[in-house]
């Protein structure tokens, strides 16, 4: 028997191939390579696939000027993705930086790289999907990857529990995705998702059941509320630089894939979901400012904050237009950035006092550690909205593409959001700054500070593109109408 | 070369601030490196003057694309009333400058960066011709301010800094909602490009904005413990120019892009500011403290200032400009002189202070001196912008005009008070014999304040005549600078 076999345009795939590839050298090295030195090869094998699959999807980008599907239509060879897929790399590189800073125990230092290389390749697998089935393969490829991830810290405790809860709740989100895909392919008979929408019948209840279904998967993965509560536990439990490269790369990953989904799969019922993604919006704007404001665990915050940036970013999904996809793609460059940066910050502080940072324990870190400092003081007013960084622009992109719906009320709730916002996030200014450790009687942690170049380069990294991405909003903006243009606007 | 001005205006302080956080200079070298940047400044802007030709309007226009899909530019330029604004802001923030040097700042390298960052950010407010870049620089002054408040500011800090951003940014995001909805309905966020609006929603965001920074009443519930809590040179800055940037708010933006709504609400501001004038003469009065006295002054002032920006007349613009100068030098040198006084005695409440002037004469000249040009005393600077404030909105109505007088004469009880409390009288207890009279390093601030002040009463229609483009013989300020600013 002959089976036909599709061909296969392997630079489209270049960027998870060369990642996988990463991940393969990293397990090699956990069995082959002395374990002194595992976690220098392994961080400088996981960077260098982070960097050579940018560099491949930089090149994917630049020569694909119009979208074509590629292997049996399953995946799409567009600038969108590659767009993505830079953004998922980035978040990597500063990641991989982060993550070499980590105090990690020898035995399992390259299977972390390992397991992060291959999660960047599901990421830019799932950026690529076209069809329902490479969707659910490519989201489940880059979850396992991180439930493993997530629990890699086995001694601890809260780092098992993160892991285990992100399973049991992602597994939870993975199903509502596949039975919503398998209800759509019921109701189509399709998996492709132009032909999705081309044999859809708009008023099947079967295929708004399976879209129903679908978004609550993927608001899963986006940690959008209400979906989010497996969020703060898992981002506080996991491995502080697990905790960064997820809350960027994750969260890019499945916005850009929902706006995917539903712009080329569904769109005549965008009637309906335009209004799904903006209660989502709103929903997640609430709880995730709103818990943000009570907690003092720092991770614990920045994951409410992260849920709320979800909010922000689900605005411009909810506009439906050029603008707001525009916007959706700017807001990605500065976003993740200053996500990994923050968590980068943290972990420093975490690894110099040896527990979990509350915001008590950062009292006076802004003269202790000046760089540092001032890297989380711009990326703090930043998420805040002030326009200082990148994320402004994108925030007032986001509310742009709103009026431009004429759906200013949604507007209205994103800037009250902001509002809220800047009291937890000028809270971790005011703890860095305005407060010395004599005021709250704390013992100094002793000693000088770690020297941590790596840490300090990838935070430095962060920091440049956060601000960088403010002055240099053009460019950005032209790439980002560029991979707009694959979703037909 | 000209073009350059206010961009080299903004962007020095901006880049001195960033040598300041990487350069690893001593406490010294830190401050005098700011103080010769705020002085490079102070040149440019007299650079700037000697190059501005009073009968035009916007000069110095540069501009440059920033993002071009939503037609927001890097737009700078200066009217003649910017220059006059960036000339306060200039010299204000030297003597503040000198007088953090003088007083010897804890952590100077990020007090003097974030001093210099503050001098940037508002000559940026009142250079810009974009809204965008407009929102931006106006946000970006809050943050130094914040820390500068939070970190070396007094024991009531925290609660001065949360009220501070909590009112203003409750306000700027509303007019960020303006501007979009400006911008986007205008198709470009160019201040000159675009053209006037209807929509009194719009002009209520960018009012209550600008209503709060001022602040007006009663809008003003962060000012006294922000004015209070504050370093005294923060304080000068806070009341003498980022209160300016409101009322510019006003002049700029609020007056000439939105006529209809203007003429609609005028009622309502005129009211506002004469009761906050009324109502902070006599907050002003009752005030414990030589701070609260001019805290609350201040809020008195910006009503004035409304009262005359909004009599919609060449008059009221004219003396609002004239007053907002005035009102800045005397603001900025009362709070450095109360700083001053604080050094010596540790407090600033009037039952302990008292019998200053007697043996300390340069002191007691130099506040005698600025709080009689406070009390708009005939012939001083203050006067004249007053008289043409209230000359201006009598003619919206005669009462605004009875009001304003009403409020001179508080004026002059508020400021008599305080001079009396704090030089006169008997000889307060914590006036010790070892409170020296102002040093001569302290003169080297003050005087030239005083010196401007002493200017501007000789010849006060510096300000007031060269503030508005006239075309000839008619100096139809109000028609001209419509056109001007479309």
């Amino acid at each position: 028997v002959r089976i036909q076999t599709p061909h296969v345009d392997w630079l489209t795939l270049s960027p998870e191939l060369s990642l996988l590839a990463a991940g393969a050298v990293c397990l090699l090295l956990a069995v082959l390579v002395p374990a002194s030195w595992r976690r220098h090869l392994g961080a400088f094998v996981a960077l260098a696939g982070f960097v050579t699959a940018g560099i491949f999807a930089g090149v994917v980008y630049h020569r694909t000027t119009d979208a074509v599907l590629e292997v049996g239509d399953a995946v799409a060879r567009d600038r969108y993705a590659m767009f993505g897929a830079l953004v998922v790399c980035g978040s990597g590189v500063l990641a991989a930086f982060v993550s070499y800073a980590h105090r990690m125990r020898d035995a399992f230092v390259a299977e972390y790289y390992a397991l992060l290389a291959t999660a960047g390749a599901g990421m830019c697998f799932l950026l690529q999907a076209h069809n329902l089935m490479t969707l659910f393969l490519g989201l489940e490829w880059f979850s396992i990857a991180l439930y493993v991830i997530c629990a890699i810290d086995m001694e601890l405790e809260p780092s098992l529990e993160a892991g285990l809860k992100y399973l049991v709740i992602g597994s939870f989100g993975s199903a509502a995705l596949l039975f919503g895909s398998a209800l759509v392919y019921g109701a189509t008979g399709q998996l492709e998702f132009a032909r999705i929408a081309a044999n859809a019948n708009p008023h099947d209840p079967l295929l708004l059941a399976g879209l129903a279904m679908m978004l609550v998967g993927l608001g899963y993965k986006a940690s959008a509320a209400p979906f989010h509560q497996w969020t703060p536990d898992v981002y506080q439990g996991s491995p502080t630089p697990v905790t960064a490269f997820m809350s960027a790369a994750t969260k890019a990953t499945a916005l850009l894939l929902m706006l995917r989904v539903l712009r080329v799969a569904f769109p005549q019922e965008a009637h309906l979901w335009t209004i799904v993604v903006a209660i989502l919006a709103i929903t997640s704007l609430a709880i995730g400012n709103l818990a943000a404001l009570v907690q003092r665990n720092v991770k614990r915050m920045l994951a409410y904050s992260s849920i709320s940036q979800a909010g922000f970013m689900l605005i411009p999904i909810a506009a439906n237009n050029a603008l707001g996809a525009r916007a959706l793609l700017y807001y990605l460059v500065p976003y993740s950035a200053a996500s990994v940066g923050a968590f980068g910050v943290v972990a420093a502080r975490e690894r110099e006092l040896g527990r979990p940072v509350t915001l008590d324990n950062l009292s006076g870190m802004g003269w202790e550690r000046p760089f540092l400092g001032v890297a989380m003081w711009i990326f703090m007013l930043g998420f805040a909205g002030f326009p200082i960084t990148g994320v402004f622009v994108g925030k007032f992109y986001a509310f742009s593409a709103a009026y431009e719906r004429d759906w200013i009320w949604l507007m209205i709730i994103g800037i009250a959001a902001s509002l809220v916002s800047l009291y937890y996030y000028l809270g971790v200014v005011r703890a860095m700054y305005f407060r010395t450790p004599a005021e709250l009687q704390l013992l100094p942690a002793g000693g000088s500070p770690p020297r941590e170049v790596a840490l300090q380069i990838g935070v430095g990294l962060a920091l440049a593109v956060t601000v960088g991405s403010f002055f240099a909003v053009q460019p950005l903006i032209d790439l980002g109408r560029h991979a707009a243009r694959s979703l037909v606007f | 070369m000209t073009d350059w001005l206010p961009t080299i205006l903004v962007f020095l302080p901006v880049a001195g601030a960033l040598a300041l956080l990487v350069l690893p200079l001593g406490r010294f070298a830190t401050a005098s490196f700011a103080l010769l940047v705020s002085l490079v400044e102070v040149g440019l802007w007299i650079e700037a003057l000697t190059r501005f030709d009073f009968s035009r309007g916007l000069q110095f226009d540069q501009q440059a694309s920033w993002f071009s899909d939503l037609h927001v530019s890097y737009h700078v330029g200066m009217f003649g009333f910017s220059l006059w604004l960036v000339g306060l802001t200039v010299v204000v923030m030297a003597a503040s400058i000198a007088y953090a040097f003088l007083a010897g700042r804890e952590r100077p390298r990020a007090y003097y960066g974030l001093m210099l960052l503050l001098t940037g950010a508002v000559v940026g407010v009142f250079c810009a011709q974009d809204l965008l870049l407009f929102y931006v620089m106006f946000e970006v002054m809050l943050i130094p301010l914040y820390v500068l408040v939070g970190v070396w500011g007094g024991a009531g800090r925290l609660r001065a800094t949360f009220k501070l951003v909590a009112y203003t940014m409750a306000g700027s995001l509303l007019m960020l909602v303006a501007i979009i909805a400006f911008g986007l309905t205008q198709g470009t966020f160019d201040l000159v490009d675009s053209g006037t609006s209807s929509s009194t929603w719009i002009f209520l965001g960018f009012a209550a904005a600008f209503a709060v920074k001022a602040p007006l009443f009663p809008f003003h519930g962060w000012l006294p413990d922000a004015y209070r809590e504050a370093p005294p040179e923060v304080s000068a800055v806070l009341s003498g120019v980022v209160s300016k940037v409101a009322a510019y708010g006003f002049l700029r933006i609020a007056i000439p892009k939105f006529p209809g709504p203007t003429h609609d609400f005028r009622t309502v501001l005129l009211v506002l500011g004469a009761v906050g004038l009324v109502y902070g003469s006599m907050l002003a009065f009752r005030a414990p403290d030589v701070r609260g006295v001019i805290a609350y002054s201040s809020l008195a002032q910006m009503g004035l200032i409304t009262l005359g920006l909004f009599a919609a007349n060449d008059l009221g613009f004219d003396g609002a400009v004239l007053q907002m100068v005035n009102h800045g030098l005397i603001s900025a040198t009362m709070f450095l002189l109360a700083g001053a006084i604080e050094r010596r005695t540790a407090t600033g409440d009037f039952v302990l202070l008292g019998g200053l002037a007697r043996g300390r004469p340069a002191l007691a000249t130099v506040l005698i001196t600025t709080g009689v040009i406070a009390l708009a005393v005939p012939g001083s600077g203050a006067f004249a912008g007053e008289f043409l404030v209230l000359a201006g909105v009598f003619q919206q109505h005669w009462v605004y005009g009875v009001v304003g007088a009403v409020a001179i004469v508080l004026a002059a009880m508020y400021m008599l008070r305080l001079i009396s409390a704090v030089l006169h009288r008997d000889v307060g207890p914590a006036v010790s014999d070892a409170a020296l009279d102002l040093r001569t390093a302290e003169l080297a601030i003050v005087v030239p304040l005083v010196a401007a002040l002493l200017a501007l009463s000789a010849w006060p229609a510096a300000v007031s005549n060269h503030s508005f483009p006239s075309r000839g013989a008619t100096p139809a300020v109000t028609q001209d600078f419509r056109e001007a600013s479309r």
